[in-house]
Formats: structure tokens, C-alpha cells, sequence
């Protein structure tokens, strides 16, 4: 499946080879880890709630724009759902391609898509005890989606 | 008309449930949103939200029809 949800630890080496092809000379890969703090608060865990049924397909539309978008060969994405903790593998992307360039464009466009248009949710954790679902605050603010600014 | 709603995360948390059946007159996804803003008076931010009808991504001017089930989003976060 290009486009997957899963409850378990992402097997990252088992996702770069789904991707590996001898045609390929490029192999571009992101993950997305689980950091110790947010905007000043100290993290201690995290977890991502997903709706699976659109995710799945949503994330499956994001990988084939970008297979139709770029001149790559393979492109796949994992996400996560549930509690994770620091250090964490939350998002994988892999792209393959002849070339580097290509690929390197895919993948991002791949995660930029999957922080935008996917229905998943996270609620941070913080040491101090307390918990705050992650919301885009300049979206909330402005009152437009995603597309018009960046998201790290 | 009667229609399934969804809340998802911070909405969920918001409305106080995950989900109820509504009877109302009918009308668009944003009046449906507003409807149940008004039940549930910690429920708002339907301007940075996303909707979902029956399982599609839809957009808040969407009429819905009878039997739809709609989907409310807060803003997503992913990655």
C-alpha cells in the first residue's frame, strides 16, 4: 500500500526497500520524530488521533499526484496513530527516483501534503502535566486552510 | 431532514460527544456547523475546520441531503 496508518512501530528499513528499484539512483527519505518540546512547552509523549477511512484515501490521492507531478519511480508514506513517545518514528516518506532532484521535491511535497490535508490530530502531552491538542494557530487566526503559509 | 454528525478530536472534546443524530430543516454543512455551535456552546472554529460528507472531502456550502453523515474536522496537524 503506498499510503498506510499504522498502530505499530514503523519498520523503517522494511519502508526504504518497498521503494528500492534498479533503476532508480536516488532514494529520498523523511521522517518525522517525536521532539521534547513545542512552542516553549516541555513534551514528555504524544499522541496522534487518525480518521482512517479518509486518511487512507486522501494520503493514496497525495501519492499519486506525486508520481504524476514528478518524474519519480516509487513514493510510499506511513503514518502513525496512538501514543508515542520522544524519539519516536511518527511519518516516514520514501521516494525513488533515476535522479536526486526529482526525488528530493517529491518527498517533499508529499509531507507538506499529509500536514494539510489529512484528518489527524495530535494531542500533546506536556511534563507539566498538562494536554493541548496541536492546532495550527495562524490558520485559526487568519481563518483560511493550510495552503497560504508554511508548517515545520 | 435527518443527519449523522461527526466531531473528531478538539471538536469531540468540544461538543462534549463524538457524534449525534440531528433533525432540522436542512440547509448547508456551515449551517449545520452552526446549529450544533449553538447546542454545544464550546464549539467554534468552524473557519479553520474542514468537512467531510460521507466520507469525502466537501466544502461548507455543501447541501446536504437526507441521510448524509457529516464529518467535522478541526484543523488538522499530521507529520
Amino acid at each position: 500500500m503506498k499510503f498506510s496508518v499504522s498502530d505499530q512501530a514503523i519498520d523503517l528499513n522494511a519502508a526504504k526497500h518497498a521503494v528500492t528499484d534498479r533503476h532508480c539512483g536516488a532514494l529520498v527519505v523523511f521522517e518525522g520524530w517525536i521532539r521534547n518540546h513545542n512552542e516553549g512547552q516541555e513534551v514528555e509523549r504524544l499522541e496522534y488521533e487518525v480518521y482512517r477511512p479518509l486518511a487512507e484515501k486522501e494520503g493514496a490521492k497525495i501519492i499519486d499526484e506525486a508520481l504524476a507531478k514528478f518524474s519519480v519511480s516509487h513514493a510510499m508514506c506511513i503514518h502513525r496513530e496512538g501514543l508515542l513517545e520522544l524519539g519516536d518514528c511518527a511519518v516516514i516518506v520514501c521516494v525513488s527516483a533515476a535522479h536526486r532532484d526529482a526525488a528530493f521535491d517529491a518527498c517533499r511535497y508529499i509531507i507538506d501534503q499529509t500536514k494539510t490535508r489529512l484528518p489527524i490530530w495530535k494531542k500533546e502531552h506536556y511534563v507539566t502535566g498538562i494536554s493541548e491538542w496541536v492546532n495550527c494557530e495562524n490558520c485559526a487566526a487568519a481563518g483560511h486552510a493550510h495552503g497560504n503559509h508554511r508548517h515545520d | 431532514m435527518k443527519n449523522r454528525v461527526r466531531f473528531f478530536a478538539l471538536f469531540r472534546e468540544q461538543a462534549g460527544c463524538d457524534s449525534e443524530t440531528v433533525n432540522w430543516s436542512g440547509g448547508t454543512a456551515a449551517e449545520l456547523f452552526q446549529l450544533m455551535a449553538a447546542k454545544h456552546p464550546l464549539l467554534k472554529g468552524q473557519a479553520a475546520a474542514l468537512v467531510a460528507i460521507n466520507d469525502e472531502m466537501s466544502g461548507w456550502e455543501t447541501p446536504l441531503n437526507e441521510g448524509d453523515e457529516v464529518l467535522f474536522f478541526p484543523p488538522v496537524a499530521g507529520g
